[in-house]
């Protein structure tokens, strides 16, 4: 092979090690920025070496090693305390973590699900530990994530840089967190995957179009999580979620780019296999026993859209019965107007109208155009033309773009007929 | 982006010879480990093809040709498949290389195919500029 074809090699074989190698070397020398920069020499070693002597039998193993004398080397010049020393190799202490007795089988699993809880911790803003955990987990450039995030890639940079140093600063241990936090830990790292989905999934800044490179980033530490953390039904839910809204990614943008909703969605367009995925992960999650949580209802919920053939076959009632439990499990006025539109959808628009004007007085609910857009069309259903002609001006005027501004205007007309 | 490794028969598969209990494991352990790296989208093995029929078409226009199988070269014929989803077509080599030998007599392998993705089947060519030309500006003005 010649040396770009090698390099091109290091790059796929990289991108299948690079987390684990990093995860056994931060479980080492406890510090994931230290131990990004010893994994980093390993590759780099390989990408000299490689080129010349051929790709080993078993580059990752030859990578894990390389990288492992590194840090012990680092840790000797270190002058580390003796105990350290001995420490050093594959067992896992086993302190603090009692209900992780399938992570604790499984030493490679085990050290990402620290990094992951690591990369996520909540010391850390929101847009660095998407930053680390792309960084980390996902094996990405620091280039690949600035262009994924539409920013300068000295930004990112800094934002990785600036993580690690708070890391340590903060002397934020590499273990699994003790199960008094569990709960909270684990929610924050289910935050950022699905952040770094919805950042792809629908660029918020404007233009339609799905940047897919954030989204299968996401959904590829979800399939690792729900492997690594089988136990946790959030993760399969989250899992799920993002499966069944991946199978529409072809039917979600029309022609010109314009957003098609759920509902006027060609399911014939819905990817099949990952609908498949996704209500498998909601069974993996239901055979756990346990309540279900945020994202397993919205999964479900989703999951119900997926198994309707036709718009017209959706099973309202179970879907509204969802919302319910949803609005007792994470409340929020938007996920009140879901509920809203469920309701006029299984029992009536005047049932779905009576939640909406509980939500008018909500002030974070103010300038958001889909409120006033539905009450419309509720009213529009009720006959009540006058005050739906209203409400869609009003929608109008707070839709953020212009394709939506046309049809809520054209709405509005119509009710003048 | 998407890539199907396709495991081709072999004498054995086509005469319903199961694998050795070696090679299970080591399958089992390979899709383990397709799986635990969150890239495994599917993977099946196909019947040997003596259920299988083939339809073909050798008149333009005209009526299909059913064959009923087993059809005879087996190295053109299909095993089975494993549908991984990677960041690159380098990163698809690599797992294709870690797949154990398939049948472990000689007779074992595996093609590699990229699937196509939705943008590259769309035949409307303005839709695809606008698409490009909304994804250039977007990218040339950073938010703050």
């Amino acid at each position: 092979m010649n040396e770009p074809n090698v390099h091109r090699a290091i790059d796929g074989i990289w991108r299948i090690e690079s987390a684990k190698i990093t995860a056994s070397l931060a479980r080492m020398v406890r510090d994931v920025g230290l131990a990004e920069d010893l994994a980093q020499d390993a590759l780099i070693i390989a990408l000299e070496r490689w080129p010349q002597t051929g790709i080993p039998d078993n580059p990752g193993a030859w990578l894990m090693t390389t990288a492992k004398r590194r840090a012990i080397d680092h840790m000797r010049r270190l002058k580390l305390r003796d105990r350290k020393y001995e420490e050093l190799g594959w067992e896992i202490e086993r302190q603090h973590e009692p209900d992780w007795d399938e992570a604790l089988d499984d030493p490679v699993g085990d050290d990402l699900l620290r990094l992951i809880f690591t990369t996520c911790h909540p010391i850390l803003s929101t847009d660095a530990r998407v930053a680390l955990t792309l960084r980390l987990l996902g094996g990405l450039t620091t280039e690949e994530i600035a262009s994924a995030f539409l920013v300068p890639e000295p930004t990112i940079a800094q934002r990785i840089v600036r993580a690690k140093r708070s890391l340590a600063a903060a002397n934020v241990p590499f273990e699994l967190p003790p199960q008094a936090e569990l709960a909270e830990r684990l929610s924050s790292v289910l935050e950022v995957i699905y952040l770094m989905f919805n950042e792809g999934y629908s660029a918020s800044s404007g233009a339609s179009w799905i940047r897919p490179m954030l989204c299968s980033e996401a959904l590829r530490l979800g399939r690792i999580l729900a492997e690594i953390a089988p136990y946790e039904p959030e993760v399969h839910g989250l899992v799920a979620l993002m499966e069944i809204q991946s199978s529409r990614f072809r039917a979600r943008v029309g022609p010109s780019g314009e957003p098609i909703l759920l509902l006027d969605q060609n399911r014939s367009l819905w990817d099949h296999l990952l609908i498949r995925r996704g209500l498998a992960a909601i069974q993996r999650a239901e055979r756990l026993g346990k309540t279900f949580g945020n994202y397993l209802l919205q999964a479900s919920i989703a999951a119900c859209h997926a198994r309707a053939r036709t718009a017209s076959e959706t099973d309202w009632v179970k879907i509204s019965a969802l919302y319910d439990a949803l609005s007792q499990v994470a409340p929020s006025p938007v996920v009140e107007l879901n509920r809203a539109v469920a309701l006029s959808m299984a029992f009536g628009p005047e049932v779905g109208l009576e939640v909406i004007d509980s939500l008018m007085q909500e002030p974070s609910l103010k300038n958001y155009h889909l409120l006033p857009s539905v009450r419309g069309d509720f009213l529009m259903k009720l006959g009540r033309k006058n005050e739906a002609h209203f409400e869609f001006q009003q929608a109008a005027k707070l839709a953020g773009n212009e394709k939506e501004r046309e049809l809520l205007l054209k709405r509005a007309v119509e009710c003048d007929v | 982006m998407r890539f199907m490794m396709i495991v081709k028969a072999s004498q054995d598969s086509e005469n319903g010879v199961m694998p050795s209990p070696e090679l299970l494991d080591a399958m089992g352990r390979y899709n383990e480990e397709l799986a635990r790296a969150g890239v495994l989208v599917a993977a099946e093995g196909l019947h040997p093809s003596s259920n299988a029929i083939r339809i073909s078409y050798p008149v333009p226009g005209g009526k299909p040709k059913v064959i009923d199988g087993p059809f005879t070269e087996a190295k053109e014929i299909i095993a089975g498949y494993t549908l991984i989803e990677v960041k690159s077509r380098e990163e698809a080599i690599e797992w294709a290389m870690r797949m154990p030998d398939p049948h472990g007599f000689g007779e074992g392998q595996i093609e590699l195919r990229q699937i196509f993705e939705a943008s590259e089947l769309t035949q409307d060519h303005d839709a695809i500029a606008r698409i490009d030309e909304l994804n250039a500006q977007f990218t040339r003005k950073p938010r703050a």
